[in-house]
């Protein structure tokens, strides 16, 4: 069971990871370091004269850009063991895994770690003014684990009460609110904020549905390699 | 997710590595988003942004 798990996370969120690194530095890095040209003061949105939007931001930066890989690879690794838990929990309790529905399971676990704590707490561009991080970080565990066990309920519950339970759970960290800051004091222009936002809920969504695959594929390929000689 | 009749309970020998990687998951996710070592977080900067962990 360990190494069905131990593989198919390995395997699942490498290539998950891998895929959504490059999807990120086409797509999300250039919008962040033309942030960071405002972050610095380099540029100075509504000083005296106005600002092209075309900016240089430069190219592919070997060491910076190859730890965004790394650190990619891992934090999907990461996320891929807690989803396979997940599927395992339900093959066990008779849910059917597979790659295809494991694009739904991907789809889940991008709402439980992405976009449920970015509908309050919105995916920041640098320069943004934030409340204190350690408030933020345990506002954003106690979000995950909400939406997680909400959307859980959702799809496994069989009455109103664990439905109603659902709602409850996926709402209440949105009404009782995320640590703001006091005052806003972000440099860059709305139009690159909204951009970043939107540009990594939209990789994070096509990372999460692949990893959901990967990891349905790997555990299927697992289970049928190890399951034969001794049940899961 | 449709309902088999196999439906077999969490057994002991099942619960433990499921508990392991598990655990493993969430700590991976811990140093790679939230711990504030300023080494960790001027390596993983760009993907803690990407990713919409708290950054800073």
């Amino acid at each position: 069971m360990f190494s069905r798990l131990l593989i198919s996370g390995l395997f699942a969120g490498a290539a998950a990871g891998l895929i959504a690194a490059l999807l990120q530095l086409y797509f999300v890095q250039p919008v962040l370091l033309h942030a960071e040209l405002y972050e610095t003061g380099e540029l100075v949105h509504f000083g005296t004269a106005a600002v092209s939007a075309h900016q240089d931001v430069g190219g592919f930066d070997l060491m910076r850009d190859g730890l965004s890989v790394v650190f990619a690879m891992l934090t999907y690794t990461g996320y891929a063991f807690i989803l396979l838990v997940g599927m395992a929990i339900a093959e066990m309790r008779g849910a059917k895994i597979t790659a295809r529905n494991g694009l739904i399971w991907g789809l889940a676990g991008f709402v439980t770690f992405h976009f449920a704590p970015g509908f309050t707490l919105a995916p920041e561009v640098p320069g943004v003014a934030a409340a204190d991080v350690g408030a933020r970080q345990i506002w954003w565990w106690a979000t995950v684990v909400a939406a997680g066990a909400g959307l859980w309920l959702l799809a496994f519950g069989r009455n109103w009460l664990a439905w109603g339970a659902a709602a409850v759970l996926l709402l209440a960290p949105h009404v009782i609110g995320a640590p703001e800051p006091d005052a806003f004091s972000g440099p860059v222009p709305t139009e690159i904020g909204a951009l970043f936002a939107s540009r990594a809920f939209g990789v994070g969504m096509a990372a999460w549905m692949l990893l959901g695959c990967f990891a349905g594929f790997f555990w299927q390929r697992e289970g049928g390699r190890i399951g034969a000689v001794q049940p899961a | 997710m449709t309902t088999q009749t196999n439906t077999a309970s969490l057994s002991l020998s099942s619960i433990l590595p499921l508990a392991f990687a598990a655990v493993l998951g969430f700590a991976i996710i811990t140093i790679t988003g939230h711990v504030q070592a300023q080494g960790l977080h001027d390596a993983a900067h760009d993907v803690r942004h990407a990713t919409g962990f708290p950054c800073h």
